[in-house]
């Protein structure tokens, strides 16, 4: 069977090599790192303009951003043919090509969160290592935790002001720092798409721009939802514990922080997904006023065959019903879960037209190919390029979140205990 | 500065050697800097080898196709098949024939079962997941062959877009692809605006046709090119002026395909239709 065949139908005149190539892991590869882009810039609004609202979100979400990270380049691992010649984008770029700078993006970005998280926590790196250092006969775990801490001081024990104050500063600048590449990181990756001069879907310069407007508002959303998600798990602690623990904060206390950061959040929320909205819709009014030859094709495409999931699922059940909860007043927290879900759907859904739309027309221009999602694996290709591999994707980061939350505490209340 | 002034003054006239020192110093200037600037540029011995390669090599391959010529029997795609390895029920093939059906009523129906690997063995248009389509032989108004292969772009958008290098232009014009390098992003199949890419069923790299570079570079002819009972697929040089291709396609009125898209295709077609996608 050739790569593509299986979930790919022709209609009409569809040349011999076409079929749906880049599948459902592509359209998770710009999902993820859109995810990773949003969360810093959401982080960023904190640490380099001072949105002091924003402050409980923004360690929150530079500690998501660096778990997303690294869950980033696996969808594209599970889309090569060759996933361990993968390294070969890092040692022999081939330079005029987009996906070659991923290397130093990826990198370079990477870089930039994980030095940024070191100068946010190292003030907890060094007195949980002091504290553990102290303490007499420590068990394994404390062993491995204190070996931990240790090694995370990169044996800086200097916690006086006015370091911390340095370390502050360190932080605006690379916060700083860290908006545009992350930006170009995301920005890439629809460039990926829009330098495509072959696909008349995917060509246009407005899809990197597109894209990040996109990726803030996803990441956004993604913070909001694990944040409300976290938060509830406390709100469940703090009613346990505080009957013995009276530093916790109380349910109600944790409830009005919740609300207020949610109402917060939201608008920022709000204000990328307008751009979104306003620059694809520029693009697809562009198009039809323009009506080059490659629009009768599109034409029927978007209005036609992918009606559902372009205006339906994306603009309808992804943007403006979102769009609508969070602009009636008096936000509540169920009303933000099911506005995030919906906006991360849309994103979600914007992708996938972008990705699999792309590819839903012949470049004959006269016929059409289907895609059929592998829901059910009978090997290990349509479970990677199929629904199961798609979800894996997507839960990764959170158990990696939850993983380097132990390392990263991302609430200063529990820094104290 | 104070050796300048002192100059400038036991020469007597100030204003004209004060410009000369600083025409002088300007040009040292300048070429002190821009000696790092020179120093960046990395002699890459592979570029100068290919550059020298491209401008002494007497041969740049191209394909001459006579549409004229053209029956639609296929047996250049089951030779190409057989001689490149590609496997013969694969529903992929390096060349391939389209069928062009324009009715009189100004419709286009094209199609190219299996790629015409056994031919088009049936009057009717083959619409994919839409069956068969039955037209009339009255209905039509003009009815051709089209046979398709990779058109060795002189911009090969395919080169452009491999993020390891593992597809590169030869000396000569052809596109190759390493198979020991390929990664298998498929993005030089989305960059090729012909579709005559695809990921190669047993070993799963990208492939293509290369003009069979392992015949051609032996003074043989492509599998298609001996293949063909009607002589509509050549191969010519076309920095040889008494290739008869090269005559051809100086002398004739010749298309190529899709020549919108920048990449100087360097198929060239005899009698190419409007219609041809």
């Amino acid at each position: 069977m050739v790569h593509g065949e299986l979930w790919t139908i022709k209609e009409l005149f569809v040349t011999p090599n076409e079929y749906i190539y880049w599948s459902i892991q592509i359209v998770m590869y710009p999902f993820m790192t859109g995810l990773v882009a949003g969360a810093f810039v959401l982080s960023s609004l904190y640490h380099v303009f001072g949105i002091q609202k924003l402050k409980e979100m923004a360690r929150f979400a530079l500690v998501f951003s660096f778990a997303l990270l690294f869950i980033a380049p696996l969808p594209i691992m599970l889309h090569l043919q060759f996933p361990f010649r993968g390294v070969m984008i890092f040692m022999t770029p081939h330079f005029t090509s987009a996906i070659a700078a991923f290397g130093i993006v990826f990198f370079g970005y990477g870089a930039i969160v994980a030095s940024e998280l070191w100068f946010l926590y190292r003030k907890h790196f060094v007195e949980t290592a002091l504290r553990l250092r102290e303490k007499q006969d420590k068990t394994l775990v404390e062993w491995f935790w204190y070996v931990v801490f240790c090694s995370l001081t990169l044996g800086v024990y200097d916690i006086s002001e006015e370091s911390l104050h340095k370390d502050e500063k360190a932080i605006k600048f690379l916060a700083g720092l860290g908006i545009p590449v992350a930006c170009f990181l995301h920005g890439y990756a629809g460039f990926i798409f829009g330098s495509v001069k072959a696909n008349a879907l995917w060509m246009t310069p407005l899809m990197p721009v597109i894209f990040i407007m996109s990726a803030i508002v996803s990441g956004i959303a993604l913070c909001m939802l694990t944040y409300i998600l976290t938060m509830e798990i406390r709100k469940l602690l703090a009613a346990r514990k505080r009957a013995s623990h009276a530093r916790y904060r109380s349910q109600e206390e944790l409830k009005s922080v919740e609300i207020s950061v949610m109402q917060m959040t939201s608008k920022y929320l709000l204000a990328f997904m307008v751009a979104a909205i306003s620059l694809e819709l520029l693009d697809i009014i562009f198009r039809g006023y323009t009506a080059v030859k490659s629009w009768d094709i599109l034409r029927s495409v978007i209005y036609e065959r992918d009606f559902a999931d372009i205006f339906i699922m994306q603009y309808g059940i992804g943007n403006l019903l979102p769009l609508i909860l969070f602009l009636l007043p008096g936000l509540t927290i169920r009303r933000a879960i099911l506005g995030s879900v919906l906006v991360l759907f849309g994103v979600f859904m914007m992708r996938w037209n972008v990705v699999i739309g792309g590819q839903a027309f012949s470049l004959t221009f006269a016929g059409y190919m289907h895609y059929h999602l592998p829901i059910i694996p009978h090997d290990w290709e349509t479970f990677k390029e199929g629904l199961g591999g798609a979800l894996s994707i997507f839960i990764m980061p959170f158990v990696l979140f939850w993983v380097i939350s132990h390392i990263f505490p991302l609430f200063e209340q529990e820094e104290a205990h | 500065m104070l050796d300048l002034s002192q100059s400038a003054q036991s020469d007597g006239g100030p204003e004209m050697i004060t410009r000369r020192n600083f025409l002088k110093n300007t040009a040292l200037g300048i070429a002190g800097a821009a000696l790092p600037l020179a120093a960046l540029e990395i002699v890459d011995p592979k570029k100068l080898f290919a550059q020298v390669a491209a401008e002494t090599t007497s041969v740049r391959w191209v394909f001459l196709v006579d549409t004229y010529k053209c029956v639609g029997c296929g047996l250049c795609v089951k030779a190409c098949k057989l001689e490149n390895e590609v496997p013969y029920d694969a529903n992929v093939t390096r060349t391939w024939v389209e069928r062009y059906v324009l009715t009189k009523k100004g419709k286009m129906y094209a199609d190219t079962p299996k790629g015409a690997r056994d031919g088009f063995t049936t009057a009717k248009i083959d619409l994919g997941a839409d069956g068969l389509k039955d037209i009339s032989g009255e209905g039509i108004e003009k009815a051709f062959f089209v046979p398709k292969l990779c058109n060795q772009c002189e911009n090969p958008p395919c080169v452009q877009v491999c993020p390891v290098g593992a597809t590169y232009q030869a000396a000569d014009g052809v596109v190759l692809v390493d198979r020991t390098w390929c990664i298998g992003c498929g993005y030089c199949i989305m960059g090729c605006p012909y579709g005559v890419r695809f990921f190669h069923p047993v070993y799963h790299t990208a492939e293509k046709c290369n003009f069979c570079y392992h015949r051609i570079t032996k003074g043989l002819k492509p599998a298609c090119v001996q293949a063909c009972p009607f002589g509509a697929r050549q191969l010519g040089n076309i920095k040889d002026p008494n290739d008869p291709v090269t005559q051809v396609i100086r002398t004739q009125r010749v298309g190529v395909l899709k020549s919108e898209f920048g990449t100087k295709p360097q198929v060239y077609y005899i009698g190419l239709d409007e219609e041809v996608r």
